[in-house]
């Protein structure tokens, strides 16, 4: 990276300076939020926030709702962090963004959608074998959605090794435009829904106030999580990813089949998107076909804040970043009088991926790439 | 090239060579390839079928004259559909290339012969399979519905074109034992001739190809062929049409019988389609001027345009302007000859060419992948709404100037000072998003250039800045574009729009021309190629790099001025990522830092397909342009990545170690490994 590393007393160029100051307004901008929300936590009629909406006093965030906000975005923070495990591995290994892994998420859902309609036409969904039912369209799902990966690992990644870094880059949108719009075609472009979840899924525990089916996506992912660090660190073919992101060269020298290594790292990160796709249409209950595309980038974003290359930073990134698009437009813009502030969810993703770029570039965990990339 | 195909092999293996090389070997067929082509071809065949494009495209008639037996969504055109042809293409092209052969620098191609013929066959035959099994599968699915007597499909539910439509287009209307016969012999036919064609000798098969190109495009063209000759004949009636300089294209024309008239009605059905004696007239035509180009010229128009090209720039000074006359003119009177819907594709081509030669600059000189090109675009398309339009939102204070009077006309000059005013907040915005993202990491660049797009976009539709931009309502009763005496640019007139559009290109082109050869371009192109060592070169590459952005930006800025005064009303859905991703596709297609290939990708993609709202000339395609525009950025970035019109700099680039080995081959470099030049190894 030519960006991160500036040369001390090297003189400051005007962009630098335009730099510096994005850095204090955003950071700024954040702190005054912050302060500003507690301030009208305590006192919704402060006279910053009668300056801040046009003379009358703020709302204040009930308990209940600020819960909710937390359990929402851990949910959907979750789902992003098992996207971005196979955004962070593919570009560990490879060095470069699969644009599209989130279309493997898509396929991941929308097998979800076929499977679960199936086995609701056939009265098993809300039934009383509903947990193998579930069970078997996770596997399903998981199965299809690592069978794209791999095609399209094979069709059109494999024969650009060792191209211009931005080859792989732009064929990968070409992939993404073309699953988007070749489901689109297969399946129509309306909204599918999922038949609804058995009645216990709705419910809401008692004590904690969470629903359970959020429960459930959290568990669900912390499971694949904990699976897929097993694999990565404990087992042959897992050591094989780990030296093949660090040196490909070296790692065929020792005897590692590289192909089959990247192969492995592309199903793997399908199985995981695969996983994330059925618990979005649990929790969503409908997928369309550029499902796929904002998840998909959020979930980069999510690598990125976390580490690219680092799995249990992609997880932390994905939860900080599911948390902060569920908590940033009621805790930061609202107090500063933006109106309609949930329509800038994903401005505020966006941003967060420029902050993080601009003030730690290597992510909160630091990246783990090949000596290659790191240029 | 080390690993040419027999189709374009450069290099003439010298007498010596060929001396010790053995006899031709026989080639015999490969029965690996031909199952697994066959399989790709089955593939695509089903998954084309069940994408609705065979339906969808049944209705347009290439050919009027072949009948396939079944009139399913087009009653009276009897003939080759291009819902058919969207099929029976593929067969012919794996045919073509099944016989493809890698072969090394050296060695000799294998003698080509009848196996070549057998494993085209072959893999026709297994596609044809799969055709088969697909409509077996929705055969057994197929049954009567008891109550209302329909045919309906089990599998229907995912599957919205696994229907009756697809059947009966499949089957021929004669259920599928039909097609288990039909489908393998009528594709395994069709792949032997894609085979067929490399036993002909080059100048026999270029003509071949020339007829069906010249055939398929005259067909698919029918509209504008039929529009453009037309309107020549008018004017030949009535040569008095041609001072009606800036009205309506549509006035005052009758439709004369024209002298052409004959011609149309002997080349063209009446329902659409070329007619057997066209489609012979053409492809006769077509063949003989292909075989006059290869054997009676003998190579010598190329040689003279090699000489041509050879010359120093300075002495093709006088050819080069005759040439840019020429076409110049051609250009200004063409819109004469044509009808509003021509006029009107021809100036959505402008807007996306202008937006193509932007992103060329960023993309194909200074090779900053910016995915959220449309941003700026989408500067230009607001700033000139809330200047021209009475519509903008209630909040901007009185000072902001709106050029418009009081009784709701546009101001004379408004949309030029308004430009200017464009310019400044696109060169703006170009550093703002130019400046953070200008360290990154390539690939890192383009996603944030990505969300910044997303974020310009999603400002713009907030209820936040609504009483600005009218948040997803838009912007309506934008002003036309007027300029007094010259006339009045607006989206009724697409005449008028497309003569602005000429200016800007024009205008663009140049100084994409003059970029490329002056300091700056080579800077970028510096950057370009290594950025480290452009650095190392004295090069600011930052300062550069945001030039790019800010050029970039203006053009597309202009783009943007342009579509707001011609649409007359913008909302934020107009500036989809999508749009961004249209742009690259076009001008990677058509040649990354290559203009000439910039204005082909753009005529070809934008023109023929369509832009991402605006229809192109196969208005029917529109449901599945952008499924093709993505198979397109694949195949070219694996087979092509240079485009169809490649700059010389950039594909050498491309294909370095290619270039490096041939080189070698010949004796050109020495790379140090032929003895003299030892590397040395330090004494153990």
């Amino acid at each position: 990276m030519t960006a991160a590393v500036k040369v001390k007393g090297a003189r400051r160029t005007g962009v630098d300076w335009f730099l510096l100051f994005l850095r204090v307004l955003l950071i700024g901008l954040i702190a005054i939020g912050l302060l500003a929300f507690i301030a009208q936590q305590i006192d919704p009629n402060n006279w910053f926030a009668r300056l801040t909406h046009d003379g009358e006093a703020a709302s204040r965030l009930s308990w209940p709702q600020f819960r909710g906000l937390i359990v929402t975005g851990l949910s959907q923070g979750a789902m992003y962090g098992l996207i971005a495990l196979g955004y962070s591995m593919v570009y560990g290994v490879l060095g470069f963004i699969n644009f599209a892994h989130g279309e493997v998420f898509m396929v991941g859902a929308f097998t979800g959608f076929i499977m679960s309609n199936k086995f609701d036409e056939a009265g098993w969904w809300d039934g009383p074998i509903f947990i193998p039912v579930i069970l078997i369209t996770i596997l399903v799902s998981t199965l299809v959605a690592t069978a794209t990966a791999v095609i399209m690992e094979r069709v059109a990644y494999r024969p650009l090794r060792g191209s211009p870094r931005l080859i792989p880059l732009i064929t990968s949108i070409g992939v993404s435009f073309f699953i988007q719009n070749a489901v689109i075609l297969l399946f129509g472009p309306g909204a599918k829904g999922y038949p609804p979840n058995p009645d216990w899924l709705e419910e809401t525990i008692p004590v904690v106030g969470i629903e359970v089916k959020k429960l459930l996506v959290i568990v669900v992912a912390a499971i694949s999580m904990a699976g897929l660090w097993y694999f990565v660190e404990r087992t042959k073919t897992g050591k094989a990813m780990r030296a093949v992101a660090e040196d490909k060269e070296i790692a065929s020298l020792m005897g590692i089949d590289v192909n089959k290594t990247i192969v492995t790292t592309f199903a793997v990160g399908g199985a995981m998107a695969g996983i994330a796709g059925i618990l979005w249409g649990i929790l969503f209950k409908s997928v369309i076909a550029t499902t796929g595309f904002l998840p998909g980038i959020k979930a980069f974003t999510a690598a990125v804040v976390g580490g690219v290359g680092n799995l249990g930073g992609a997880m932390a990134g994905g939860v900080s970043l599911g948390s902060a698009e569920a908590l940033a437009p009621l805790m930061l813009l609202e107090p500063l009088g933006v109106e309609g502030p949930s329509q800038l969810r994903d401005a505020v993703v966006f941003t967060l991926l420029i902050l993080v770029l601009l003030v730690k570039p290597t992510g909160l965990f630091g990246e783990r790439l090949s000596s290659e990339d790191r240029a | 090239m080390s690993t040419t195909t027999t189709d374009n092999d450069v290099f003439e293996p010298s007498p010596a060579e060929s001396a010790m090389a053995a006899a031709p070997v026989q080639s015999s067929v490969d029965w690996n390839k031909v199952a697994r082509f066959g399989g790709i071809l089955a593939l695509a065949l089903v998954f084309i079928s069940l994408s609705g494009m065979p339906v969808g495209l049944d209705k347009r008639t290439i050919l009027y004259w072949i009948n396939p037996g079944v009139y399913v969504n087009n009653p009276d055109g009897v003939g080759l559909t291009l819902g058919y042809l969207s099929l029976l293409i593929w067969p012919i092209l794996l045919g073509w290339a099944v016989g493809n052969e890698v072969v090394l620098e050296g060695m000799q191609a294998t003698k080509r012969g009848f196996s070549d013929l057998l494993a085209g066959f072959g893999v026709g035959a297994l596609g044809g399979l799969g055709v088969f099994a697909l409509t077996f599968l929705m055969g057994l699915d197929r049954e009567m519905d008891p109550d209302s007597g329909a045919l309906v499909y089990g599998v229907r539910d995912p599957l919205v074109n696994w229907n009756e439509n697809l059947y009966v287009l499949l089957t021929f209307n004669r259920g599928w034992g039909f097609a288990l016969w039909v489908w393998p012999l009528l594709a395994g036919v069709l792949a032997l001739i894609g085979a067929g064609l490399r036993l002909l000798p080059d100048g026999i098969r270029k003509a071949v190809l020339a007829a069906v190109t010249a055939i398929v495009s005259v067909s698919i063209f029918q509209f504008l062929i039929d529009d453009v000759i037309e309107g020549v004949g008018e004017t030949i009636n009535d040569p008095g049409r041609l001072s009606n300089f800036f009205g309506d294209p549509d006035d005052g024309r009758p439709r004369v019988d024209s002298v052409f008239d004959g011609l149309i009605e002997f080349v063209y059905a009446q329902t659409g389609g070329l007619r057997l004696q066209g489609m012979i007239l053409i492809g006769v035509v077509a063949a003989a001027l292909s075989l006059a180009g290869s054997y009676v010229t003998r190579g010598r128009f190329k040689a003279s345009r090699k000489a041509y090209f050879d010359k120093p720039l300075a002495q093709r000074t006088m050819s080069t302007s005759v040439l840019m006359f020429v076409t110049a003119l051609a250009l200004i009177i063409l819109p004469f000859f044509t009808g509003k819907i021509a006029n009107e594709l021809f100036a959505n081509v402008g807007i996306f060419l202008l937006l193509a030669l932007g992103l060329n600059i960023v993309v194909g000189l200074a090779g900053i992948l910016d995915l959220g090109y449309v941003a700026f675009f989408a500067v230009g398309g607001y700033t000139t709404a809330v200047l021209t339009s009475a519509g903008r939102g209630d909040e901007w204070p009185s000072w902001v100037p709106l050029f418009v009077t009081d009784d709701g006309e546009a101001v004379v000059g408004g949309w030029l000072i308004a430009l200017v005013f464009v310019v400044i907040f696109a060169a703006i915005t170009g550093l703002l998003i130019g400046a953070p993202v200008i360290r990154m990491r390539g690939d890192y660049l383009a996603i944030v250039t990505l969300g910044f797009g997303e974020i310009i976009r999603l400002l713009f539709l907030s209820d936040w800045l609504s009483g600005y931009f009218g948040g997803a309502q838009g912007i309506t009763n934008i002003e036309s574009a007027d300029f007094g005496p010259l006339g009045t640019v607006s989206g009724i007139n697409p005449r008028s729009v497309f003569y602005l559009v000429l200016f800007f290109s024009a205008i663009a082109i140049y100084v994409s021309w003059r970029l490329e050869r002056s300091r700056l371009g080579r800077a970028w192109m510096a950057i370009r190629e290594d950025e480290s060592v452009a650095e190392a070169m004295g090069i600011n590459t930052v300062n550069m790099k945001l030039m790019a952005f800010v050029v970039g930006a203006v053009l597309a800025s202009f783009s943007g001025a342009i579509f707001s005064a011609k649409v007359g009303s913008i909302f934020p859905t107009s500036f989809l990522i999508l749009v961004s991703i249209i742009i690259l596709v076009v001008v990677i297609v058509g040649g990354m830092g290559n203009i000439m290939g910039v204005i082909v990708g753009s005529l070809v993609l934008i023109g023929v397909l369509g832009g991402p709202k605006q229809p192109g000339l196969l208005q029917e395609f529109s449901e599945y342009k952008l499924l093709i525009y993505g198979a397109l950025l694949i195949w070219m970035m694996l087979k092509r990545p240079e485009g169809l019109v490649p700059n010389a700099r950039r594909s050498r680039e491309l294909h370095q170690d290619e270039f490096l080995q041939d080189a070698w081959l010949k004796g050109e470099v020495d790379t140090g490994d032929d003895g003299d030049v030892a590397v040395e190894v330090a004494p153990a």
